[in-house]
């Protein structure tokens, strides 16, 4: 374990704790930057799929991982940003440059706007109440059919940046670089916010809100804010759903997909960037990963490929379970502890890491 | 003018009355100090201030103003912090962070610069590390810096939550049973504190205690309560002393000494 000697109140503000640190992130953006020419067209989807769940999944890591609320709403929202950008293309004519920020500003406002009268619910009681504007949202698409085509869905039209058509299929390697990008930005304003007043008054809420509250924090409104921010990132990553999707309609974000994501926070660690990237893995690789290795298997048995339905459902809770049994603090938690092991060997402890995580205690105070 | 008044409050769980007509004030600059036996309403009245709750009857002033019209969040940049008896840290933060929050009554940055950390922003925290840097030496919490709060030993999270109350730089602090659980030598150590906060920090402090030779040893003035109603106020010699204190605790103590026998 490296101590950092700090010599100035920066060393704690700065964003990466030493050189080497940022040494570390440096080369792995550099592999970033490398991969279209590493990888084949089909996997470099695959890995703007990544990225694209990694921006969805940090959304709603400021939410549970930070701020401690449940959300199984998010689905909703991605939804919200998806059908916001491109119909502000196809009817209003706008570019994406301006859609696309405005996608994630509606996206953030409606959940503000929707949060506010459910601040007083905790916990399990939550993810009830946002359960609910999943399928709001998804019965609007069907409903509002004039504006959203309803279940027939919508094609997105190309991205378009100042005469650059970026698309999945014809320019692949342009999509991953602006997908990259936007990531890279989403991440920047997250390390911004943990580092900034607001991202501490969102632990404070999480940890104990009757004291946040003594210290000046207004739960209420911090809580909405925290929606929004959430909601707002969620959106942009709705956005680029849509135009990586090619079509889409009332079912493309289902409640499953709300679930999806959320299991996907817990399995990669609650609470850090690195969690959100972890699941977003899991989450966007494993249908191919299912699918796979089910050819492969049809191919040892013999008779082609079996198909069983539910498969991708069940391997997914299977791995959620597995989890929470042996990793509660999730894939970036384990990632943690095997570096630690080997900064220190051989002085690792066995219980070194022993302390108790506990999220979402919030109806402590009266 | 005093600078924090309550006057005939009343508080009432139910059927039972949790705070009956309690009115005192506190001056500027002194440690004032409630004592009495548990369920006597003393961390009740630390709500009241903190406007958790309602009271039934009564105004509670500060600083010439009835705080009655308050949220709750609206107490701390008003001035008064305070800390709890079953210690309410932010568990899974650190102890800087923790500190930290107690900064937010004197945050002027916004969400939007914040998401960028624009140079303002910067500059704001610089200032709050170095606010916090003072009550760390002050607490002396130099080893635990960086360390969560999860992980810490009980003594050092009472502490810690002292240190977040100052760090919001109050005019009137308010400490739940500051010394419980703790050490002779930590006792001692909050003692010197709140002398230090009181004489150097000029922080008026209002303290709620059961270990009586803290209580005598630092305060100003003492208030004792039972069951919600007060039984005498003045120098704690006086309050020590006063037959219907005795009366009190005699009575409490025979009723532990009954569970012992
Ligand atoms: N939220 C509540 N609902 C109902 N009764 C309450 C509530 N809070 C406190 N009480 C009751 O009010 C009375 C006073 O409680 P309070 O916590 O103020 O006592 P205290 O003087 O701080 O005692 P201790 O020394 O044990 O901390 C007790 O009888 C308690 O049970
Ligand atoms: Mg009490």
């Amino acid at each position: 374990m490296r101590t950092v000697f700090k010599t100035s109140y920066d060393a704690d503000i700065n964003l990466f704790r030493h050189k080497q640190q940022f040494g570390w992130y440096l080369a792995l953006f550099a592999l970033a930057l490398a991969l279209p020419f590493l990888l084949s067209n089909f996997a470099l989807g695959e890995a703007t799929n990544v990225l694209i769940w990694a921006i969805a999944c940090m959304g709603l890591m400021i939410l549970v991982g930070q701020s401690g609320q449940a959300s199984l709403g998010h689905a909703a929202f991605l939804a919200i940003g998806c059908y916001a950008n491109v119909l502000m293309q196809q009817r209003l004519g706008l570019p994406f440059l301006i859609t696309f920020p405005l996608a994630g500003l509606i996206a953030g406002v409606a959940g503000a706007l929707i949060a506010l009268p459910m601040t007083k619910l905790h916990g399990i009681y939550l993810a009830i109440g946002t359960i609910a504007i999943t399928i709001l949202v998804e019965d609007f698409i069907v409903i509002a059919e004039p504006l959203t085509n309803g279940v027939i869905g919508l094609i997105p039209p190309p991205i378009t940046i100042f005469g650059l058509v970026i698309d999945r299929y014809s320019t692949p390697n342009t999509l991953y670089y602006l997908t990259l990008g936007i990531t890279l930005l989403v991440v920047l304003a997250y390390r911004n916010l943990q580092r900034s007043p607001l991202g501490r008054s969102f632990a404070a809420i999480r940890d104990s809100e009757i004291s946040a509250q003594a210290m000046g924090v207004n739960v209420a409104r911090t809580k909405a804010v925290a929606f929004g921010i959430s909601t707002g990132i969620t959106g942009l990553a709705g956005a680029l759903m849509g135009h990586y999707a090619g079509i889409f309609n009332n079912e493309t974000f289902n409640l499953i997909i709300s679930i999806q994501l959320l299991l996907a926070i817990v399995i990669g660690g609650l609470g850090s960037i690195h969690g959100a990237f972890f699941g977003a893995a899991i989450v966007a690789l494993l249908p191919q990963t299912i699918a796979f290795g089910r050819d492969m298997l049809g191919g040892l048995i013999g008779g082609g490929s079996i198909a069983i339905p539910g498969m991708e459902a069940a391997i997914f809770g299977l791995i959620l379970i597995l989890f929470i049994l042996f990793e509660p603090m999730g894939i970036y938690g384990r990632w943690v502890k095997i570096r630690t092991y080997f900064e220190l060997f051989p002085f690792y402890r066995k219980d070194m890491f022993r302390r108790q995580k506990a999220y979402l205690k919030t109806e402590r105070m009266r | 003018m005093s600078l924090l008044e309550l006057d005939n409050v009343t508080l009432r769980f139910g059927g039972l009355t949790a705070v009956s007509q309690v009115s005192f004030s506190v001056e500027e600059g002194e440690v004032f100090a409630l004592v009495g036996p548990n369920g006597a309403g003393k961390s009740t009245i630390f709500n009241l201030i903190s406007r958790i709750y309602d009271p039934a009857e009564g105004d509670i002033r500060f600083d010439g103003k009835s705080i009655l019209d308050r949220k709750p969040h609206e107490i701390a940049r008003l001035g008064i912090a305070r800390t709890f008896q079953n210690i309410e840290l932010f568990d899974q933060a650190t102890v800087m962070q923790n500190l930290l929050v107690g900064r937010h009554r004197h945050r002027h940055s916004r969400m939007w610069s914040e998401l960028l950390f624009t140079p303002f922003v910067r500059a704001e925290e610089r200032r709050h590390r170095e606010a916090i840097e003072k009550v760390i030496d002050f607490l002396d919490l130099q080893a635990y810096r960086d360390k969560y709060i999860a992980g810490l030993p009980y003594g050092v999270r009472k502490v810690v939550e002292m240190g977040r109350a100052l760090a919001i730089e109050p005019r009137l602090l308010l400490l739940d049973e500051p010394a419980s659980g703790l050490s002779v030598e930590e006792t001692q150590d909050v003692a010197f504190w709140v002398e230090d906060i009181k004489k150097q920090m000029g922080v008026t402090v209002l303290m709620v205690e059961h270990d009586m030779h803290l209580v005598a040893s630092v305060s100003d003035r003492v208030l004792a309560l039972a069951d919600g109603k007060m039984l005498a106020m003045g120098t704690p010699h006086e309050v020590q002393n006063h037959p219907k204190v005795v009366e009190a605790y005699i009575g409490v103590a025979d009723e532990h000494e009954k569970v012992l026998a």
